[in-house]
């Protein structure tokens, strides 16, 4: 059977994950003797065309409607490419726009869904490795049927490179006309620090527990000559501005030294901060998924270990 | 207008924690409001103090225990509860068709005109209940929101839909409608004591299956979760030992080293 993979672009630009999900649906579509098929909804269609023609794509399918995401469209479309190619199952990137419209193709023509998945193997079925309780534990999830939408992380899969001989075709696509409509995009988390800039950034988490502990980790970085930078929940509480937010939807940092302290490593974390040349994590749980990218850690209470810090560099 | 709620009671594992079959130990599991449905609550505790809802219902699907959730959902300020149970989801994992099919006939009953939920739960994390019901129950839907102004005279939200990267969508979604609430969109209120005390006599009304007109076979989940495991600690991590003060002189050796100074 055949595999729909549903590319996503972004102001003008595809996004690593549409490569990544190509990698994903080509295996898929081998474990299936199916082809592949790969759409581009929306856009610079032709230069899209171009860029997902990679190796293993057997036909790529554009559909002229509109520069920027529009869940409607995307759901018109997947569903017509779907009677087109005879596609039982669809790839989509697990984003923040793919997560706007994946659910409500599986509700429209009756497939499973299974989001956010790190892995998966076909044999008679499909079952898909995903993470529950934000990390802590891996699960192997069995899918009934053979007609299905996943949805796949990025950056668990390799890009498909390459070039390759696909077919390209442009669809015509109606939709109705959109109850979701699309005035603009807003740049967040500019101002004083562009904390992307920093060489050393002291970066603080949850575990922190009171906003006038933050004093604790400003003096630490005024002392090891750093940046501060916050791991979500910080920011969700207002406690610093979202130009200091570290991560998915913060900013992706990659300094010298990056020194976590209260953060457990939640993917959405790591993700803008991986690249860091050196990692340093505090934490006092030994489970906490900050230590399997970390170079150093300490575990213990960061309310004993700071202070000790700050002494050696007084 | 009416708005409802979804709200989940959601398991956190203790730090230390094992593994009995297909789940956390019951014994190593703390349960909580979700996170992300707290947000929810407090834009829609907010839209009734502002004027614009008239009720606000929170609804769940959980056992006799999560009325300890939803009853914080109501000490915050939702008027009345409703929680949906029955044998059926004692089974197991409830997928997600199997959940919109509850909410669609509690949508039904209720006939709101906003629908508010948590971007995904802190447990499972699917992140997909809310666009799936709004495709079933033909609501617009808008997903990851963090920032919400309803215009209820022009029958549109506008939205901000959080992107990655420090991009926000700035959207407007037609009423009726279901919204996934991204936390960091307000600033979720702690019940007051006077809340917890109206909250005991607030109704939460209990509803199985039969009571909305399903049969098991209609919550039936097409998934299974067939093992859980502790992912392989890929660390290379030197976990540096020691009391604080060993820990952190050994850590300011490595920090020098690289170069770190004021």
């Amino acid at each position: 059977m055949s595999v729909l993979v549903v590319s996503e672009h972004r102001r003008g630009e595809l996004r690593d994950v549409s490569y990544e999900a190509i990698t994903a649906g080509r295996e898929l579509a081998d474990a299936r003797d199916g082809d592949l098929h790969v759409a581009a909804i929306g856009g610079d269609l032709d230069r899209f065309a171009e860029d997902l023609n990679r190796e293993g794509v057997d036909a790529v399918h554009s559909v002229a409607n509109g520069e920027e995401f529009d869940h409607n469209v995307y759901q018109s479309a997947v569903g017509a490419l779907l009677e087109k190619t005879g596609a039982g199952t669809v790839v989509i990137p697990n984003s923040v726009n793919g997560l706007d419209y994946a659910p409500a193709v599986a509700e429209a023509h009756d497939l499973a869904l299974v989001t956010d998945a790190v892995g998966f193997e076909y044999d008679d079925g499909l079952t898909v490795t995903r993470e529950m309780y934000g990390s802590k534990v891996e699960t192997t999830v069995d899918v009934d049927g053979d007609r299905f939408v996943l949805t796949v992380r990025g950056g668990e899969w390799p890009p498909a490179e390459g070039v390759g001989d696909a077919t390209v075709e442009s669809v015509e696509v109606d939709h109705p006309e959109s109850g979701a409509r699309v005035k603009g995009f807003e740049e967040v988390g500019g101002g004083d620090v562009d904390i992307a800039d920093a060489d050393v950034l002291v970066s603080v988490g949850r575990g922190i527990e009171e906003e006038e502990n933050l004093e604790l980790v400003e003096e630490l970085a005024d002392a090891l000559g750093a940046t501060l930078s916050a791991s979500r929940p910080i920011v969700d509480n207002g406690w610093l501005p979202k130009n200091r937010q570290v991560g998915q939807s913060g900013k992706v940092v990659t300094p010298d030294v990056y020194i976590a302290i209260g953060i457990s490593g939640a993917v959405q974390h790591v993700a803008g901060m991986k690249g860091s040349d050196t990692i340093v994590a505090i934490n006092t749980d030994p489970n906490a998924p900050i230590f399997d990218i970390a170079d150093y850690g300490i575990v213990g209470d960061l309310f004993d270990v700071v202070p000790a810090l700050i002494d050696e560099f007084a | 207008m009416k708005v409802l709620v979804t709200v989940k009671e959601v398991a956190e594992p203790d730090d230390d924690f094992a593994i009995d079959g297909t789940d956390i130990a019951a014994s190593d599991l703390e349960y909580d409001l979700n996170e992300w449905d707290d947000y929810a609550v407090e834009a829609a505790v907010q839209l009734a103090e502002a004027g614009i809802a008239d009720e606000v219902v929170a609804v769940t699907i959980g056992p006799e225990r999560a009325e300890e959730t939803i009853r914080m959902a109501l000490a915050k300020g939702a008027d009345r509860a409703v929680r949906v149970w029955d044998d059926a989801f004692e089974a197991g994992f409830a997928d997600v068709p199997a959940k919109v099919t509850t909410f669609e006939a509690v949508v039904e009953a209720e006939e709101p005109d906003l629908v508010l939920g948590g971007v995904q739960a802190a447990d499972t994390g699917f992140g997909a209940t809310g666009v799936a019901l709004a495709e079933r129950i033909g609501f617009e839907h808008a997903a990851v929101v963090n920032d919400l102004e309803v215009d209820a005279d022009a029958g549109v939200a506008n939205v901000h839909r959080e992107l990655e990267g420090g991009v926000e969508e700035l959207t407007e979604v037609d009423l009726p409608a279901v919204l996934t609430v991204q936390t960091g969109l307000n600033e979720p209120r702690y019940a007051s004591l006077r809340g917890i005390r109206q909250a005991q006599r607030k109704e939460i009304d209990a509803k199985d299956l039969a009571d909305l007109g399903l049969s098991p076979d209609d919550v039936e989940s097409g998934l299974t979760i067939t093992s859980m495991y502790e992912p392989e600690s890929e660390s290379d991590a030197e976990i540096i030992e020691g009391d604080a003060g060993e820990a952190a002189g050994r850590l300011a050796e490595v920090l020098t080293e690289l170069g770190v100074s004021a």
